[in-house]
């Protein structure tokens, strides 16, 4: 049992690793630019551009589709206002029992004669929510449609792609891509005025 | 034409960006050509083996002082607010005006990183991300005196509702309760602000760090960026919706400080101008706090292509604006004191002018009002000795703002039988130094291990990040 697995791991890293991807390396956005125009009049899809700053013009030069994260924002805001409008008027307006995890029941205070359902007072506090719920949505969402945080990505591995957040400038092709052919897209990546093409491992 | 020609990149200083020539935008980024450069720049004072000796015995003076704050709050918990030197009528002192301080301090970093960034403000690339630690810490100061002023600090969480076993709940009408809210909203939003702009900078450091430790501290909270646009897109979406929402954030917090006073029936206190007014000191105190630390940081870390002198010319300026807001504020309360016909009104005005506080009124009116109008002169906003002078007395000045709207009314109200006199106890005076200690504990800290300038803002907003920018001219010019 035990010699087939070492075997295995012999045969495993003795014949090539899959391959992840391609990348190649571009020294100004530029240059980039141009060479997204390409890759995406190509065909491919599943592919991208990594740079060390948001390149403007670059969402269109690769056909990115606009995210719909504001729009989530906008609902997670209103539930903020909905919630604090609903905490409010349950601990300060009403008594009855709920339950929330344990056991909960109102308190109708009467204070300074204000009435028991006293809106402009509750104003500040239902804005405060709102803004609360929705940056934290808005941030947590961004990580989720983004796939982060991930502990290991297979491009973070390869040293010429450390410099993509500092000042080099990257397509990435991936190899789960239907078009991807490694000789052929090799080439093609050539093509673009790439100053280096990379097999990155997985 | 003569004119033009004297202000000709040729005989021009070539660390003075403050010139303007028409035409042209000056540069934000000063002898850096490369990305590289810029990369460099930033991560060398976080990637040092050894800080300099300056910030050595900077840490250590402020890590006495938290001791020091740790000696006072640990006293004041153990022995009952009796320490401070609060009586009745003034229940409130230096606490709530240490409070008031720190919170206006705080609010210049989301000013600069959400108000310039909607409108378009790029100089704030620059200054953005240390202005924004600075709010952080400012913040966490200002929390610290509520906190230990409600007395039993042990019962500090009836503060928030919390479902508890004596059906007791906050009281939501109350402007303290709204305080709650928006000062840890204000702390929450501003800290994630903060690590969302921080996040690709720290990859960068990952992706630079030689050691082990620091690869995987850096990585760890880089959440595995690596700069691909697909994230770039939906981040940028997400740093303009977050800029949007802190920038009423910021108005409201200060707002909501100043209803505690403005809801009161106290005279001096009972005033609708509280919440523009609060805030307009807050950007002044809180932009005299950025030059500060500014001026020292750029000196200290080798910054100062980075943080040029344009950057600090225009901090001035904002300081100047906000100081003139202040000035029109003062004059306005007392305005509106004699409009009102109000005697007790009319009385609390001039007894903050001449009665027993008149000290702390006047220090006020010369450090806010007076002091900031020597920024009209070009001369003293590009001198770095004065504007650090001039930004210290600035925050003297706010200091004592706080103080004087906040004793002077609470000493002299209605009826002059129950009036008093608050003198502060060696507590009082230690708390506030040692929250001092607080702030610059956590600020050198953040100066020495993170990002202290937004590196991916600022390589976005040089002349090479324009995919149309030939690469022969004009480099370190914005666009």
């Amino acid at each position: 049992m035990s010699t087939a697995t070492h075997a295995d791991s012999q045969a495993a890293s003795s014949a090539p690793r899959p391959v992840y991807g391609l990348i190649a390396e571009f020294e100004n956005p530029g240059d980039l630019m141009h060479a997204a125009e390409k890759v995406r009049d190509a065909g491919f899809t599943w592919w991208d551009c990594c740079t060390p700053f948001p390149v403007h013009g670059l969402d269109k030069a690769m056909g990115v589709k606009r995210t719909i994260l504001p729009v989530l924002v906008f609902f997670a805001g209103a539930s903020g206002t909905a919630a604090a409008f609903a905490l409010q008027t349950f601990t300060n307006s009403f008594s009855f029992s709920t339950w929330a995890v344990v056991k909960v029941t109102g308190y109708p205070y009467l204070i300074s004669g204000k009435p028991m359902m006293s809106l402009p007072a509750f104003i500040p506090v239902m804005f405060e929510l709102t803004i609360l719920f929705s940056a934290l949505s808005c941030v947590g969402l961004m990580f989720l449609f983004n796939g982060l945080p991930r502990l290991f990505h297979p491009l973070l591995q390869n040293n010429r792609f450390r410099r993509a957040t500092n000042d080099r400038f990257f397509v990435v092709i991936e190899a789960r891509d239907p078009k991807f052919l490694r000789g052929k897209t090799e080439a093609f990546l050539r093509t673009l005025g790439a100053t280096a093409v990379e097999a990155v491992e997985d | 034409m003569s004119t033009l020609s004297a202000h000709s990149s040729l005989d021009r200083d070539p660390d003075d960006n403050t010139v303007e020539i028409p035409g042209t935008r000056a540069p934000l980024v000063l002898h850096l050509e490369t990305f590289a450069e810029v990369t460099s720049t930033v991560c060398r004072v976080a990637e040092a083996r050894r800080a300099p000796m300056a910030w050595y015995v900077a840490f250590a003076l402020s890590l006495s002082l938290l001791g020091f704050l740790g000696f006072c709050v640990t006293y004041l918990i153990f022995t009952g607010v009796g320490v401070w030197g609060l009586n009745n009528p003034v229940m409130w002192a230096f606490d709530i005006t240490n409070f008031v301080f720190w919170v206006g301090i705080g609010h210049a970093g989301t000013l600069i990183s959400a108000i310039l960034f909607l409108f378009r403000q790029k100089w704030r690339t620059g200054i953005n991300r240390f202005a924004e630690a600075m709010t952080i810490f400012a913040v966490i100061c200002a929390g610290l005196f509520p906190g230990v002023h409600v007395g039993r600090v042990w019962f500090a969480y009836w503060l928030f509702p919390i479902p508890n076993q004596m059906d007791m709940w906050p009281q939501f009408r109350s402007p303290l309760l709204w305080d709650v809210f928006a000062v840890s909203t204000y702390f929450t939003v501003s800290l994630v602000f903060w690590y969302v702009g921080m996040v690709p900078d720290l990859a960068t450091l990952r992706d630079r760090a030689k050691g082990k430790i620091q690869q995987i501290g850096y990585g760890l909270f880089a959440l595995g960026w690596r700069g691909s646009n697909r994230h770039w897109h939906r981040y940028e979406r997400a740093y303009l919706i977050l800029a949007a929402l802190s920038t009423p954030l910021v108005l409201s917090v200060h707002s909501v400080v100043s209803f505690d006073f403005a809801t009161s029936q106290l005279p001096g206190w009972h005033t609708t101008i509280f919440p523009p007014y609060f805030v307009a000191g807050a950007i002044f105190s809180g932009f005299a706090m950025v030059l500060t630390l500014a001026v020292p940081a750029r000196e200290l870390f080798g910054l100062k292509d980075l943080i040029t002198l344009r950057h600090l010319d225009n901090m001035n300026k904002v300081i100047l604006a906000t100081g003139c807001m202040v000035g029109y504020a003062y004059s306005m309360e007392f305005f509106v004191a004699w409009y009102s016909g109000a005697p007790f009104e009319k009385f609390a005005f001039v007894n903050r002018a001449f009665g027993q506080y008149w000290w702390a009124y006047w220090i006020m009116v010369s450090c806010n009002v007076i002091t900031p109008q020597l920024f009209w002169f070009k001369s003293i906003r590009t001198s770095i000795p004065l504007m650090f002078i001039l930004s210290i007395i600035v925050n003297i000045g706010m200091w004592f703002e706080r103080f004087v709207i906040i004793v002077s009314s609470l000493a002299n109200d209605f009826l002059p039988s129950s009036w008093d006199q608050f003198t502060p106890t060696w507590v009082d005076i230690g708390t506030m130094f040692g929250a001092f200690g607080l702030f610059f504990t956590l600020f050198l800290l953040f100066c020495r291990f993170l990002p202290m300038i937004a590196m991916a803002e600022v390589k976005a907003v040089m002349p090479a990040a324009d995919p149309h920018h030939k690469q022969s001219h004009d480099h370190g010019r914005a666009h």
